[in-house]
């Protein structure tokens, strides 16, 4: 095609040419910028960890941060144990991806297989909706139905409070479900038809189908998506914030307050932390960790889902 | 019922219908009468006045088919003239397209696949089918030969071995995998993931089977492996098979359906016809119909 | 004919001979998937009635009317309300420039297999994956504080959304970009075109639908995002309209959020209500992304 252009740009007067083809190349320069804009904000979320974390680490041991199991950085006397924090965000996001995954993969093998086009029809806007539902409004509708409806029923095994990680581990498993059907469902659409045949025409039944062949042969794209799920859960904040408290208990009792990782941050910047204080650079310290951890799990979707591809394309 | 109604004012249809049904009558007194024929053979399946509709597009219409014990049937023609739509219709494969709908008769001793006393499980599992391209599990070769069997009904592991070993020794393949049953199926080759698919296919022991090009993705020696294979088992179990390259059909087949496009009026998509069905040999040596003629010498398609 | 025939031969049995175990794995498993699916239906509607029911004693003229008050029944929403459409507008031209720019780079411009293409693209996808609240602190290490230290105003909540939904917008932008027919690139070209007019002339104007429908997608998220506000002081009492980039703000989600912390069941009563206004906000930019859709679709 390029021989083509030239081929006719030859028929023009050679002055607008190449005025023309100056422009053309200020143009393609000018997007290039444009587009690897992008990397200075992934460099500048790095940068700004990075400083502040260090900043952090040079006044609180790693051996305190690792070592200790109580997490008060805000008071007097501060206390910089991570351990509470790690359980909480563990707790909130296991909770969710109990939910969220079998709920997810539910409703894909239902839309997928079962469901007629009509209903498909109607079923889909609904999860858009849901999908496309504000966490905020999730955290209301935690504190106001899922902690005493839901969350103060079911569990039994010890005193719950108005605030527990179940409670939010529950609404975030809601919140995200729809964005795990979705990729589910795409997951299992790269599954070949050939294969799907090749089951129904042994006389297996719907079930054994999607049990027996469709959920093997979409297994990386269901792990990878199960991963994604797991790195939203982490990474929900307002959620956590609103329907487990603020309180960073180092317990495993899901029916007590907890505070995650993210809902940390959210909760320290409620207040105004001075800029340079220590509990400022907490900010960043924890920021720091959650980043590594959503990252190493997206990186680690995006290389099964590349695996996955190279077996079916 | 209606279907047929319906056809029966195409003015093409009354050339076609007393040919074929002449043949069957013949097939059927000569099968009576003398046992050394060829047409000596039992006649299994048969379709009458098959049609298919893919929304509003009629894909392929009037198929009157007879399909017979010990034999290899094949379906022959140019793309687009729907053997491979008409063969998915013998196990009710189509049902799973829900754009395509399914008119006339296709009666396997004597008991419409689409009729009150079919369930379309059974049909399948009791009709098996390779497909065009190897479409083994992404499960071991083991448990791919052992998907069939356990879906429908729960053997014993030692049934299950058996039954497993017995299927690739029947598809020609137990030598090349018995020490590696535990290894994934796309470590094979494609010629062996095609005879596992076949092992998978008998598995279930199926009373027919369907092929729908089962060579088209082989190179020429596993072709020839493929060819053999049916040869060897068809006399266990009847063979419809689709395929693009005339050669096979004339190769392996005892009966040959040649199918065509046309035209039809107010249509903008060619509709596929079965010009002539009658033995191989008369096929390939003798046609009656001036288009199969065309189409054997290669003037066509 | 047919009946002739099959007299002849043994009747074969084709009935369903799929024992009842099995049908009743079929049936529990059909059950648990219509189980979950429910569960999706059921939450949509409930958290809708728990909000409606709890929301609409204050669902009046004076929601969206009054300033915030320390005053339950005369507390309003207004400074959020303007405050949510500076910050969306704002962050949503940015970010459709930022996206539209990179999309025709990585579509019309680049060599697909450049490593430079590839490095932008997986860099997208890292973008897309970093949980917001860690937006916020990128926002408040350079942007409210730090290095451009636009304290907490409208221009840094902008600048921290834009920087969110920017992986949203591109991809979307290049989906936008794809779907147009080559072919009319090449008629274009064929007529002796350049690139960059072929761009403007031809692309851009047959991917409009598809580029209008993605940035409500982006705009949408950002409308609804909560968490980096929390750090950029989005929370303060704010008790006029934003009338610039510089000045301060509040937006509807962390409104909401605020009176939804609230001990004051009064004080809940308008965080349901604002939650009301906040989603029959997002539905309508959904409908008219739907309309587009459907009229782009129509059209081709």
């Amino acid at each position: 095609m390029s021989t083509s252009i030239a081929a006719i740009n030859e028929l023009q007067p050679s002055g607008r040419k190449l005025r023309q083809q100056r422009v053309e190349k200020l143009i393609k320069f000018f997007l290039m910028i444009v587009a690897a804009s992008g990397m200075l904000i992934t460099t500048g979320v790095v940068v700004a960890l990075v400083r502040p974390s260090i900043d952090f680490f040079r006044s609180i041991s790693l051996g305190e941060f690792l070592g200790t199991t109580a997490w008060f950085p805000l008071y007097e006397p501060p206390d910089y144990g991570v351990w509470p924090l790690i359980i909480g965000t563990f707790s909130v996001m296991l909770i969710a991806v109990v939910i969220a995954v079998p709920g997810g993969l539910a409703i894909a093998f239902y839309l997928s297989q079962y469901a007629s086009d009509s209903i498909r029809r109607k079923l889909k806007p609904i999860l858009e909706i849901l999908a496309g539902v504000p966490t905020v409004v999730f955290g209301f509708f935690a504190i106001n139905f899922i902690g005493p409806n839901i969350a103060a029923k079911i569990w039994v095994f010890s005193d719950i409070g108005f605030y527990s990680s179940l409670s939010a581990g529950i609404t975030v498993g809601l919140m995200i479900m729809p964005m795990m059907t979705t990729l589910s469902e795409d997951a299992m659409a790269a599954v070949p038809r050939a294969l799907v045949e090749g089951a129904y025409a042994l006389g297996a039944t719907k079930r054994e189908t999607c049990t027996g062949v469709i959920f093997p042969a979409a297994l990386s794209g269901i792990i990878a998506a199960g991963v994604i799920a797991m790195s939203r859960a982490i990474g929900e904040t307002t959620i956590v914030l609103l329907a487990a408290g603020s309180t960073a208990n180092f317990t495993f009792d899901v029916g007590q307050p907890m505070q995650t990782m993210s809902s940390f941050i959210g909760f320290a910047g409620l207040g105004d932390q001075p800029t340079g204080s220590t509990g400022y650079q907490t900010i960043f310290a924890v920021g720091s960790l959650l980043f590594v951890i959503t990252f190493i799990l997206n990186m680690f979707s995006r290389k099964i889902v590349a695996r996955f591809r190279e077996v079916y394309e | 019922m209606v279907d047929k109604m319906v056809n029966a004012t195409i003015p093409e249809v009354s050339s076609t219908l007393p040919k074929v049904g002449s043949v069957l009558r013949m097939n059927l007194a000569e099968g009576q009468s003398s046992s050394s024929a060829n047409f000596a053979n039992e006649m299994i399946m048969e379709s009458v006045g098959l049609q298919v509709h893919y929304g509003d597009f009629l894909a392929v219409r009037d198929v009157n088919l007879t399909i017979h014990k010990s034999e290899i049937t094949a379906l022959i023609g140019p793309s687009g003239c729907g053997k491979s739509t008409i063969i998915r219709c013998f196990n009710r494969m189509n049902d799973l397209i829900p754009s395509a709908k399914v008119g006339g008769n296709v009666f396997y001793k004597g008991i419409d696949l689409y009729g009150p006393e079919a369930n379309s499980g059974e049909v399948r599992r009791r009709i098996g089918m390779v497909f065009q391209k190897p479409n083994p599990f992404p499960k071991s070769i083991y448990e791919n030969v052992a998907f069939g069997p356990k879906v429908n009904g729960k053997p014993s592991k030692k049934e299950t071995d058996e039954i497993v070993e017995r299927s690739l020794k029947r598809a020609a393949l137990w030598e090349e995998v018995k020490d590696r049953l535990k290894q994934s199926a796309f470590s094979l080759s494609g010629g062996q993931q095609q005879r596992l698919c076949i092992a998978r296919a008998l598995a279930v022991n199926p009373d027919v089977l369907l092929m729908d090009e089962p060579c088209s993705a082989l190179d020429p020696i596993a072709t020839a492996r493929i060819e053999d294979l049916m040869a060897e088992i068809k006399t266990e179990y009847p063979i419809i098979i689709v395929t693009h390259n005339m050669q096979q059909a004339a190769r392996v087949s005892d009966r040959t359906a040649f199918f065509n496009t046309e035209i039809g009026a107010n249509a903008t998509r060619p509709t596929g016809v079965l010009v002539e069905y009658d033995t191989t040999r008369k096929i390939f040596s003798n046609p009656s119909d001036t288009r199969t003629e065309q189409y054997i010498s290669g003037r066509m398609g | 004919m047919s009946t002739v025939v099959t007299t002849e031969v043994m009747r074969a049995d084709l009935r369903d001979t799929t024992s009842t175990s099995r049908k009743n794995w079929d049936k529990a498993f059909l059950g648990g998937l219509w189980v979950f699916t429910l569960l999706a239906i059921i939450t949509l509607v409930v958290l809708i009635g728990t909000t409606l029911l709890k929301g609409f004693t204050r669902l009046n003229p004076s929601l969206l009317i009054n300033f915030p008050s320390p005053f339950p029944e005369d507390a309003g929403i207004q400074a959020a309300i303007f405050g949510s459409i500076w910050v969306v507008v704002t962050s949503g031209l940015v970010s459709l420039l930022i996206a539209l720019g990179t999309a025709i780079y990585l579509e019309e411009f680049a060599d697909r297999k450049s490593r430079l293409n590839n490095l932008i693209t997986i860099n997208i996808q890292t973008l897309a994956g970093v949980p917001s609240i860690v937006f916020g602190i990128l926002g408040l290490a350079f942007i409210a504080r730090g290095w451009l230290s636009w304290g907490f105003t409208v221009g840094t909540a902008s600048a921290v959304l834009t920087m969110m939904v920017l992986p949203v917008m591109i991809v979307s932008a290049r989906e936008a970009l794809k779907a147009v027919p080559s072919s009319l690139r090449e008629g274009a070209f064929a007529l002796g075109a350049t690139r960059w007019q072929t761009i403007v002339k031809q692309v851009l104007p047959s991917a409009i639908p598809g580029l209008a429908t993605g940035s409500i997608l982006g705009v949408s998220r950002a409308l609804g995002e909560s968490a980096p506000l929390i750090l950029l002081g989005a929370l303060a009492y704010v008790s006029s309209n934003p009338s610039g980039l510089s000045s301060d703000y509040t937006v509807l989600p962390l409104v909401i959020l605020k009176y939804t912390q609230e001990a004051q069941e009064e004080f809940q009563a308008v965080g349901a209500a604002a939650i009301i206004v906040l989603l029959v906000l997002l539905i309508s930019l959904n409908m008219i992304a739907i309309v587009i859709r459907d009229k782009s679709r129509k059209s081709w």
